[in-house]
């Protein structure tokens, strides 16, 4: 399995199929015959503003896959960045980015998907970096279109004493997956990776999130919350792996869940795998409905039903949206969930 | 004000209540006492629009219209409010942002304009402080890691920033200790008006010491089985519900 090598070789028999362990409710391979050809060039005027560019400092767009940024924050120096991923038509392409922040430095990373209405196939590498002390928080917004593949991976690397924070939204595509895999070194780093999906219609999103504790002491705080209707389905996987000698890891992973229909669908895969001793780590999962007698209540009070629905999904996914820290990226992020619960 | 006629209702096939007929007139305060599994609850579910709770026969009005016929909602617009005997906790809403949604939902219902934010506050912050509630607490999600107490005190604060025209207390002193009973009877009686009207569901006398009645009933077997004055609250303390449970 080959993602990148799929796309480049227009070889479908190295797309990622459910005899991969990770990729069995994301199965590409049974969903693609033929490998689309190249996605042509994207008009430099056809890429028009992303949703968080009056707060950044400098924005990078990777259209159809046709650059590679390479972007580093300079030891104790502060950036806010926009990085575009932008798929157009109904070919296939590969992008990546790599990312370095020195030490001390803090990056605030903002990222988007950004699809229009092809049936495209894309691939998003990011190879992220953070020496000691510094700090990344990532923020994503996945917006694909309802025809498009799309597959984000990401690499991260912490230092010591290093601050990750991510949170992630989806709202789904014909098949859309974020992966984030850290490597975690433990002593006093701190990693906090959160998710939201937001899914209606046939759409599908994956998160799938691996972290490895290699050292002692190491934090992981984790929180993901889905909403699912119409026929949509959500897949969350998060694995935390304690690795032999990682002792007193702290790691929390939570997945809640509301399925708002029938034939919606959530399919989640916790997994703690712990070789070290001494560690707390805890998982907590849930998938149901809303809540009737809350609803009930806040119809006795006067609000009608869609809008007490609304209120309190909104209110089921705000905790996560709560714990972005920059400030006007949580409000963006708000409103941008809030226009796809409303929908 | 409120009307009810031969009431039978049903909860999964299981007829509960049988023929209850009640008349509560506005300006005054009718108490139903009952032993446990009388109906009390459900009745204050019928009236509100619970789903789950079939009505089989007979009727309910607020003012000559029927209530039966109207969503949850449609009901509180027009003035009925139950503060629950165990009030919902609700993650994520800030108490002020919930009642704030409710009470602009209900004035759009009849035909009124929003209430702005600086007004609403200032409401908020009276009706607290009335009420012997921290200000703070507002701002934290509705109920959630609220004691007993200060979920039925917070009861009586939406009550009052709503101001309802029928009030339906579902044993609002459960859980209650003598200070906090004190707190909220005195928000009770402080909503006492001409044009109002109040239910008050209770199995023990206590709470009528501080709410007193116009007129007591007495709920037995799903159907009102005896009424009287506030001295008939008085008996049932002292002899119990064994004569009504038997003639019901």
């Amino acid at each position: 399995m080959n993602l990148t090598a799929a796309i480049a070789e227009r070889d479908p028999t190295q797309l990622p199929s459910k005899r991969d362990e990770d990729w069995r409710w994301t199965d590409l391979r049974g969903l693609i015959r033929q490998v689309p050809a190249a996605s042509e060039a994207v008009d430099p005027r056809d890429v028009g503003q992303g949703p968080f560019e009056h707060l950044v400092d400098a924005s990078f767009v990777v259209a159809n896959g046709r650059s590679a940024p390479s972007l580093r924050v300079e030891a104790g120096g502060s950036r806010t960045v926009a990085l575009r991923f932008l798929s157009r038509g109904d070919g296939s392409h590969g992008g990546e980015a790599a990312i370095v922040v020195a030490e001390g430095g803090r990056l605030t990373l903002l990222e988007t998907y950004e699809g229009d209405g092809g049936g495209y196939l894309s691939s998003a590498m990011l190879h992220v970096t953070l020496e000691d002390g510094a700090s990344l928080e990532r923020i994503v917004l996945a917006g694909d279109g309802a025809d498009g593949v799309s597959v984000s991976e990401a690499d991260v690397r912490l230092g010591a004493h290093a601050d990750y924070g991510q949170t992630v939204l989806l709202s789904g595509a014909r098949r859309q997956r974020i992966e984030t895999r850290v490597a975690h070194p433990g002593g006093g780093a701190k990693l906090r990776l959160d998710g939201v999906y937001l899914l209606a219609d046939k759409r599908h999103a994956d998160l799938t999130t691996v972290v490895t504790h290699q050292g002692t002491d190491g934090v992981t705080m984790q929180m993901t919350k889905g909403v699912v209707r119409d026929q949509a389905r959500g897949v969350f996987q998060g694995r935390i792996v304690v690795a032999e000698g990682a002792d007193r890891t702290d790691a929390r992973m939570e997945h809640h869940a509301l399925i708002l229909s029938d034939r919606a669908e959530v399919d989640a895969k916790p997994e703690l795998e712990i070789y070290a001793d001494d560690v707390a780590c805890s998982h907590g999962n849930t998938v149901g409905a809303l809540d009737e007698d809350a609803l009930f209540y806040a119809r006795q009070r006067g609000i009608p039903e869609d809008a007490a629905r609304a209120l309190l999904t909104e209110a089921f996914i705000g905790e996560v949206i709560d714990r972005i820290g920059h400030e006007g990226a949580r409000e963006i992020v708000r409103l941008w969930a809030a226009e796809r619960l409303r929908a | 004000m409120l009307t009810v006629k031969d009431l039978h209702a049903s909860v999964g096939g299981t007829e509960i209540l049988k023929g209850l007929s009640l008349d509560v007139p506005a300006g005054q305060v009718h108490a139903i006492m009952g032993p446990n599994g009388a109906g009390k609850s459900t009745l204050s579910y019928v009236l509100t629009g619970r789903q789950g709770y079939e009505v089989t026969r007979g009727s309910a009005t607020l003012d000559g219209e029927d209530l039966l016929a109207l969503d949850p909602n449609q009901r509180a617009a027009r003035g009925v409010f139950l503060s629950f005997q165990y009030p919902l906790e609700i993650p994520g809403v800030p108490a002020l942002t919930f009642v704030r949604t409710a009470l602009n939902a209900q004035r759009k219902a009849r035909g009124e304009g929003e209430v702005a934010a600086p007004a609403f506050l200032k409401l908020a912050r009276e009706k607290a402080a009335a009420l012997k509630i921290d200000f703070e607490m507002l701002k934290r999600p509705l109920n959630v890691g609220f004691s007993g107490g200060e979920k039925k005190r917070m009861e009586i604060l939406q009550m009052a920033i709503l101001a309802p025209r029928m009030l339906i207390l579902d044993e609002t002193d459960s859980g209650l200790d003598i200070d906090a009973l004190k707190i909220v009877a005195e928000g009770v009686n402080a909503l006492r008006a001409p044009d109002r009207a109040m239910l008050v569901i209770t199995h023990y006398q206590r709470l009528l010491d501080y709410i007193r009645p116009d007129r007591v009933h007495v709920l037995a077997g799903g159907r009102i089985v005896a009424s009287g004055g506030p001295e008939l609250a008085l008996e049932l303390e002292r002899e119990g519900y064994d004569k009504y449970a038997r003639a019901a």
